[in-house]
């Protein structure tokens, strides 16, 4: 996979000069017909997935899975059976794949590491005063840094939206590589939009060149924690522009939809979209994650009524 | 894990369509066999299967045809507008509980996607009887004047590219407004009209009101030329448009005409790229580019050429072409042998004179009538791959530098029925949209059809509209 | 026109010429035909057309449309106003030729000129007014705003009425020329002279050349090239009886032009719209509208 960032500095070395040049680039991004997208998104929605490709389009999204707990009630013991069950998404069928990840706040990011010790589930943590990002930029980076010291795999980091709407991307940008700085080599970051609070479909095309410009390793739609999440369309939007963004650079970047996918239709839903949007290389939990809880469960279902041929209940799978 | 995500085939049940071996024509409310006792068969194109033989109409059979809507006429004519409105509603309801039924058939018989007909041909078709069902009573205040009269009997010929959509705009705006039909379906694609027949029965529709009659051109020739025919409604080629236009020179009929098309898909520098891209899929596409409107002329401003055509490429790729009743299919066969020929000697004819032919890495099934998507770079005007309706999934890409050349490419044709303009400047969407030579112009969208919007052509694209409040003024004596 | 005593001064008669892209033209066949009223005395030599008169006026004629059809439409009627205002000042001249034409009293071919520019005034007042009467938004199912509207078919030939030689003639002109289409106009054969001379009227109206040209001559050898010519649009049959007008629409098939056909018109009366709507075209235009946060990014 190229992930060469020289490549990126070559093409885009003069889009980040100035807050000029930056923001004539983001301007300059081919424009988003709302109702074109949507239409496309929904006939993508129609496809029927059935039988064998069902059963992969099921494991490979239970494998996409960021498993996520992001409560201010959430206890150690809350997370350590989160994590459980993240590496064991169905403790009847140990052939079910286990989630790319557990998602969870800082100060819990070491308890998630002891659970999911020994496989290969990740430990992601929300940081930079998720989910607001309302917070003095020293703040947000110790945040990160506290988070990646306890061991944490993956940075899902809150983009200032304040600052975008208000057109200063310079700032926006300048956070964003101080975090992916605070980082360092061991955490990939995601950077997340919250489009629900960008409202436009030309911004989030924008938020998306401005995340991958400054260096996200994913770009990722929502916090889950306002009215609009992911959607199809969001989603659809943000794997053209990894796609172009990859034509230019060279570099591959990720995509998390993250809140409102509950259902397996949904999640197969997305996957055709990656399928048939961004491409194959991108149908691998280390491109392409769900932010989501209970779809893990949908998923579990899904999968024994694919494997016994009965329609499952919730008291055949776990609660967290 | 494997690494890719290869879809399962996902056909839709052909159970729920029961083909009879045999139709008669419908003619006075019973189905009747031809006077001659011609029969033909009609074939799926996907498969060539025969799917059923059907009574073939003559000269004979017109004349029966025509009598019986003639004395269905006077009390048609003369139920209350509620009455015939009520007719209608049934009618449309009806479609809408047989739809997925009358989708599969339509694929079966036509070839395209079950994905077209379930998702547009037919909800089309019940909202097409719904909207002039609405109509029936009111038409005294649809501007043509405070009692507007129905001509008497419509003689409509319809194609086979949208069997029963192309037969919900000819029969509803004339059964509203108080008209009694004889209608001849294509000979490759006669089965939704007979089930329609059907539908007919059970709305209990008077008998004579609307007759089928199944047939080639020739049926189609003797029912315009009839001359207890009032108004003559044709759909397909320009060719045989400008035949019936002479058949019909001196007399009293009324015409309108839905001909053939050439139409251009601007897409200017500031475009919504990747709609825009989708844009022109739909537009050349969309029912295997068997669509007198469609988008077969990509004029693309030349700054934007090579990145626009990567795109393309790359979303060609990803068409499915294959088994019609697949929910998955994107690409259907091509609706007959004779259709696949006339695609197949222009795409040659293109080649040789020297444009560049692409097409998609894409398998072509063993049996039946399949045509690549194709795409021709190095076009011009001069090309008769430009100038043509090729009437098949082969799109012409041509250049333009300014707005002006752009609007003077498009216009440079005899046809005039549709045109696409994709930027995100409105003024310039108003600006070309308003020197486009074309009945439907669509900005930054393509292909999008409603009861409500007329539709039809300028030049020789033909004259009258179908849809909407325009689209009684064809059946009404105004 | 004629002298009726010796002492009185010899008239000037005029030459009469075709009215082709603003220019008085002589017929290119040089030919002309003897005018007559209708007790068969001779009023004036008008010009015999050819073919090539017409394929020089549907030059005209095109050339005309882009900047006619783009006009706005309350130019246009200004432009129509005008005409009824230059007619007004002519009024004498116009009543003579319809007496002298159709053979009527000076009363009767009165009322016929004052209907006649009344008829300019009311098609004046429509070209501002028929798109709103025709044309409009359409509901549609699904986040699309579409507008039909109404435009003008292009090259229109017209062949006059041949008994109404100046009401009828301005009946069928005005309502070509209201909506922007462009006209060649064959005069009726018999009487062209009001005809002729309304082109003098035209071209000092403002009206610019070559939206309406007028020929003179036999109505079925102009009409012949005219219904067969690849560059024009439409064709009103006013002016042909049965035998022509069935040959000029099967001519006319070629390229799908516009056919109206002959049918019993009382040109006194109010006209309806019809003659305006026979020669438009309905475009409709389709944009994306989109929602406003229906799904927290939609537009």
């Amino acid at each position: 996979m190229p992930t060469n960032a020289s490549a990126a500095a070559h093409a885009l070395t003069d889009v980040t000069a100035s807050d000029s040049t930056l923001r004539r680039f983001l301007h300059g991004l081919p424009g988003v017909d709302a109702v074109g997208l949507e239409g496309r998104a929904a006939s993508l929605g129609t496809r029927s997935i059935k039988t064998t490709a069902k059963a992969y389009a099921i494991d490979l999204a239970i494998s996409m899975v960021d498993l996520t707990t992001l409560e201010g009630a959430d206890t150690p013991g809350k997370v350590r059976a989160l994590g459980a069950k993240a590496v064991h998404p169905d403790p009847t069928d140990r052939t079910t794949p286990a989630t790319a990840a557990v998602c969870v706040y800082p100060d819990m990011v070491a308890t998630a590491k002891e659970a999911v010790a020994g496989s290969t589930v990740k430990v992601a943590s929300v940081a930079t005063a998720f989910p607001a990002g309302r917070a003095p930029l020293t703040v947000k980076l110790a945040d990160v840094r506290e988070a990646v010291a306890a061991g944490a795999d993956e940075i899902d980091m809150v983009i200032d939206r304040g600052a975008f709407l208000a057109g200063n991307y310079m700032k926006v940008y300048d956070e964003i590589v101080a975090v992916k700085e605070a980082c360092g080599t061991s955490a990939r970051l995601k950077v997340i939009f919250e489009t629900g609070e960008l409202s436009t479909y030309d911004n989030i095309r924008r938020a998306s060149w401005l995340g991958m410009l400054a260096g996200a390793d994913f770009i990722k739609t929502s916090t889950g924690k306002v009215a609009v999440n992911a959607t199809p369309a969001n989603t659809l939007l943000m794997l053209e522009a990894v796609r172009d963004f990859r034509t230019q650079t060279g570099i591959q970047v990720g995509v998390k939809p993250a809140g409102g996918i509950r259902t397996t239709k949904d999640a197969i839903k997305f996957l055709v979209l990656v399928n048939e949007t961004a491409g194959e290389d991108w149908l691998d939990n280390h491109w392409f994650r769900f932010g989501a809880s209970s779809l893990l469960n949908d998923l579990l279902m899904q999968r024994q009524k694919l494997a016994t041929g009965r329609y499952s209940g919730p008291d055949y799978v776990t609660v967290d | 894990m494997a690494s890719v995500f290869t879809y399962a085939p996902a056909p839709e049940s052909r159970g729920i369509v029961d083909i009879a071996p045999s139709y008669g024509l419908f003619i006075d409310g019973e189905f009747v066999e031809a006077a001659d006792g011609k029969v033909f068969k009609t074939v799926s194109p996907s498969t060539e299967e025969v799917l059923s033989e059907v009574a073939q109409a003559g000269e004979a059979d017109v004349e029966r045809a025509v009598q019986a809507a003639r004395k269905a006429f006077a009390k048609w004519s003369a139920l209350p507008g509620s009455e015939r409105a009520k007719y209608l509603f049934r009618i449309a309801r009806i479609i809408q509980e047989r739809s997925r039924e009358l989708a599969v058939l339509e694929t079966l018989d036509n070839g395209k996607p079950i994905k077209e007909t379930r998702d547009a041909d037919l909800p089309l078709v019940a909202a097409h009887f719904f909207y002039y069902a609405g109509w029936a009573d009111k038409l005294e205040h649809a501007g043509f004047g405070a009692n507007p009269k129905p001509l008497g009997v419509a003689g409509q010929v319809i194609p086979w590219n949208f069997p029963l959509l192309m037969l919900a705009w000819k029969i509803a705006p004339a059964l509203a407004t108080g008209n009694t039909v004889v209608l001849k379906p294509a000979e490759t694609t006669p089965l939704s009209a007979l089930f329609f027949a059907d539908i007919c029965r059970q709305a209990g529709l008077p008998k004579g009101v609307v007759n089928i009659l199944p047939g080639y051109g020739d049926t189609g020739a003797a029912l315009v030329a009839h001359p207890d025919v009032n108004k003559v409604a044709f759909t397909g080629s320009t060719a045989v448009g400008k035949e019936i236009a002479r058949t019909v020179a001196g007399s009293r009929k009324k015409l309108t005409l839905e001909l053939g098309g050439k139409g251009a898909n601007i897409v200017f520098d500031d475009a919504p790229l990747d709609q825009a891209v989708e844009g022109i899929v739909n537009g050349i596409f969309f029912n295997q580019g068997q669509v007198c409107c469609a988008g077969s002329r990509l004029l693309v401003q030349e700054s934007i050429q090579d990145e626009l055509l990567e795109s393309l490429k790359r979303r060609l790729s990803t068409l499915r072409l294959g088994d019609p009743l697949d929910k998955n299919t994107d690409i259907g066969a091509i609706n007959s042998a004779e259709q696949l020929s006339r695609i197949t000697s222009l795409v040659e004819q293109g080649e040789a004179e020297g444009a560049e032919r692409w097409s998609p890495a894409c398998e072509i099934p063993s049996s039946g009538y399949w045509f690549a998507p194709t795409l021709f770079t190095n076009v011009t005007q001069a090309h008769r791959i430009a100038r043509d309706e090729i009437f098949g999934p082969v799109l012409s890409v041509l250049t333009f530098r300014t707005p002006d050349e752009a609007v003077a490419k498009a216009n440079n044709t005899q046809y005039g029925l549709s045109a696409g303009i994709w930027t995100e400047k409105g003024s310039r969407i108003l600006a070309v949209a308003g020197k486009l030579r074309a009945g439907v112009v669509w900005s930054n969208t393509f292909n999008k059809f409603d009861p409500t919007s007329p539709f039809g052509g300028y030049k020789e694209s033909g004259f009258g509209r179908e849809g909407g409040r325009h689209g009684l003024e064809a059946y009404l004596d105004v | 026109m004629s002298e009726k005593s010796e002492q009185q001064r010899l008239g000037v008669f005029k030459t009469y010429k075709l009215y082709v892209g603003g220019k008085f033209p002589r017929s290119e066949s040089g030919r002309v035909y003897e005018v007559t009223d209708s007790k068969g005395k001779w009023l004036a030599n008008a010009p015999l057309s050819s073919r090539k008169d017409a394929r020089d006026a549907v030059v005209a004629a095109r050339k005309a449309f882009g900047a006619w059809s783009g006009a706005t439409a309350y130019n246009r009627g200004q432009i129509l106003y005008r005409i009824a205002e230059m007619l007004e000042g002519r009024r004498d001249q116009y009543v003579r030729e319809v007496a002298d034409a159709e053979g009527l009293s000076k009363s009767k071919a009165g009322s016929v000129v004052d209907a006649a520019i009344d008829r300019w005034v009311w098609y004046a007042g429509w070209t501002d007014k028929i798109a709103q009467v025709v044309g409009g938004g359409n509901p549609v199912a699904g986040p699309f705003f579409n507008l039909s509207s109404p435009e003008p078919t292009g090259v229109v030939a017209v062949l006059a009425p041949q008994e109404s030689s100046f009401l009828g003639l301005v009946s069928v002109v005005a309502p070509v020329i209201a909506t922007g289409n462009t006209a060649i106009v064959v005069a009726s054969e018999k009487s062209p002279l009001p005809a002729l001379s309304l082109g003098e009227v035209l071209a000092t109206s403002d009206l610019p050349g070559g939206v309406v040209n007028v020929l003179s001559g036999r109505t079925a050898e102009i009409a012949a090239p005219l219904a067969a010519h690849q560059d024009v649009n439409a064709i009103d049959l006013a002016g042909a009886d049965e035998v022509l007008a069935k040959e000029l629409e099967i001519a006319a098939a070629d390229n799908l032009k516009r056919v109206l056909r002959p049918q019993p018109v009382d040109y006194a009366a109010t006209p309806g719209i019809d003659r305006m709507t026979a020669f438009l075209e309905t475009k409709t235009v389709w944009h994306p509208t989109g929602s406003l946060g229906a799904s927290g990014s939609s537009y």
